[in-house]
């Protein structure tokens, strides 16, 4: 992972920022539907200047934080229990892969009938969005992990929530980190709907609001925020996660 | 001790400690000594409780196909306090299947295994099991592998450091310390496990083939310090390998498992003088004995696993 690829990737951008400029220079469309990049820039400038998208950003992330922790600490209950109870397995197990193909803003009528117009409706959409996936991830790592090392863990003495955290847990992460990654992105993708269906600060709010000022150069703006945002938080977090891991169990070769 | 119709294996009594002789440090005086003696004596109730008792222990295994695997059948075995048993037997006849099982990590079919009179129903750190696949915890680096244990102990953390500095050194992995499990090879593997086995330091050390992979020089050494932590310490060693001569140079006792069903087929008191070495005349002489009997199980199992003619 080097200079060239990194000279790959600056290639690409610019011919893509070359293509979009060019387009709006020609006048394709009218500005008001295709924005220039430049009037994207300005947006977005605009934006962290009079404070907006800082906002939007504080509140969206601290919201996506706590419905991710919520789902991490139920789903672990989830999975571990469905991965070591027979009846559950067989009953719920079903239900819980099944339940996967429903786009988690189906809870959001719901949401709202249970919690109203409220900041706990979006918690409960995104936690909803990302605790199958964890609990599926729980399950999976439970199962897959190598048994010798719950052996292992029980012949040196650990018990209880010592085995689950000092053992269990980080035997089962290189078969979880991947689950719990896709249960951040889908936690993320949630909160964003949930946001733009009801207006309460946050970046889905912001983006909701060009449009009705029929601000396109401000909607691309908070897009690309929001996918930075997911791109960060995946090459920070996850990929740490990944790669530290990765090192002690000498998965890949170390650099 | 049971009234059991099954013919009891023949079991030599395990000589009193005070018999053995434990300074490591005393001659050689096995070239002046006469061959030892193989007795199959029945048997006795030992004055001193067991600190291993094995009662009728019978384990099977559920197979795909639903019948069942007599993995272990009916074995009666009592353990001194600081003896040195080994187990041979031919691959498959039980013996990890036999460890699990005193380490409690495992529940038998019928029998129990009674530690000083208690029965076993559970793992306890009185009891430390070295795995076969060893089961080093590749999250954690070494240190942290040998500390382990203790920390589930609750021992301070300036004792436990001090520990596994002491217990690293004595399996020559000092500066290892700070290594993942990965980046090391089978051999210092399973020091490791040696060392985090014994950092814990229990009643009981149940040893499953720990130096199949090392080079001679290393087993020899690590042969040496065992003997010296046993004698030492007074622990209570069960020690599983394949490899008879290891067996006579570290054993007490050699209990020989039969192939399906795991039996005692029979055990053998190694009179022999310590410090013993591998390469040892006497040593070699007793292996031979018990190698034919071993032999003759292994055909068996060959015979089993790939037909009549493999065994030939
Ligand atoms: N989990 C299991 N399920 C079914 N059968 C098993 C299981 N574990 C072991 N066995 C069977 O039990 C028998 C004894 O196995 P065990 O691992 O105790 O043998 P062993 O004497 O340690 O062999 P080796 O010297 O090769 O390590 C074998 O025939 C094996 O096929
Ligand atoms: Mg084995």
């Amino acid at each position: 992972m080097g200079l060239k690829r990194l000279g790959k990737n600056l290639i690409f951008y610019a011919v893509l920022l070359g293509t979009w400029a060019l387009l709006a220079a020609l006048k394709v469309w009218p500005p008001y539907l295709f924005p220039t990049p430049k009037g994207v820039t300005e947006a977005l400038y605009a934006g962290f200047q009079d404070h907006s998208f800082w906002i939007a950003i504080a509140v969206s992330m601290r919201r996506v934080l706590i419905g991710y922790v919520i789902s991490i600490v139920l789903g672990t209950l989830l999975g571990l229990s469905v991965a070591s109870n027979k009846f559950l397995e067989e009953t719920m197990g079903g239900l819980l892969v099944s339940l996967q193909s429903l786009p988690s803003i189906c809870w959001w009528p719901l949401a709202l009938l249970w919690f109203g117009l409220s900041q706990n409706a979006i918690l409960f959409v995104v936690i909803m969005g990302s605790l199958l996936s964890v609990t599926m991830a729980m399950e999976d790592g439970r199962k897959q992990m190598p048994k010798i090392y719950a052996m292992a863990g029980r012949n040196l003495g650990a018990r209880g929530f010592p085995l689950f955290w000092y053992v269990l847990l980080p035997a089962s992460l290189p078969f979880i980190v991947s689950g719990l990654k896709q249960g951040w992105a889908f936690a993320w993708r949630s909160l964003i709907t949930a946001e733009m269906l009801y207006m309460s600060l946050g970046l889905g709010q912001v983006l909701m609001m060009g449009r009705e000022l029929n601000d396109m150069s401000q909607v691309i703006a908070v897009m690309i925020l929001i996918i930075a945002i997911g791109y960060v938080v995946d090459g920070l977090v996850f990929k740490t996660i990944e790669r530290r891991m990765q090192h002690k169990w000498g998965l890949t070769p170390a650099t | 001790m049971t009234t059991n119709a099954a013919p009891q294996p023949s079991f030599p009594e395990p000589r009193s400690l005070d018999q053995r002789s434990l300074d490591h440090r005393s001659p050689v005086r096995s070239g002046t000594r006469p061959k030892p003696i193989l007795f199959p004596a029945r048997e006795r109730d030992t004055d001193l409780t067991p600190k291993l008792w094995l009662k009728d222990l019978s384990l099977s295994y559920k197979v795909d196909n639903g019948s069942r695997l007599l993995a272990l059948d009916n074995i009666n075995l009592k353990v001194k306090p600081g003896e040195f048993l080994c187990i041979v037997g031919p691959s498959g006849c039980g013996k990890s299947t036999l460890l699990h099982l005193i380490a409690g990590l495992q529940h038998p079919s019928s029998g129990s295994v009674l530690v000083d009179s208690h029965k076993v129903d559970a793992p306890g750190t009185d009891r430390i099991l070295i795995f076969q696949e060893l089961g080093l915890f590749p999250w954690l680096k070494v240190g942290e592998n040998v500390e382990f244990g203790i920390k589930m102990k609750g021992i301070p953390k300036a004792e436990r450091l001090e520990r596994v500095q002491r217990y690293l050194r004595l399996v020559h992995l000092s500066q290892f310390q700070d290594s993942y499990i990965h980046q090391l090879s089978g051999g210092m593997r399973q020091r490791v496990a040696l060392a985090r086995a014994l950092a814990t330091e229990p009643d009981v050390l149940l040893m499953d083939e720990p130096f199949a992979a090392l080079d001679a020089q290393t087993r020899d050494l690590l042969h040496d310090e065992l003997e010296r932590i046993w004698a030492e310490t007074g622990r209570t060693i069960i020690f599983v390998t394949h490899n008879v001569r290891e067996a006579v140079r570290l054993g007490d006792r050699v209990a020989l498992l039969t192939f399906r069903p795991g039996r005692l087929k029979r055990g053998y008191s190694v009179d022999l003088p310590r410090p013993r070495h591998l390469e040892d005349i006497t040593v070699a002489k007793t292996a031979r004995e018990i190698l034919d009997d071993l032999r003759e199980e292994i055909n068996k199992s060959l015979e089993e696993q790939y037909g009549a003619e493999a065994a030939r």
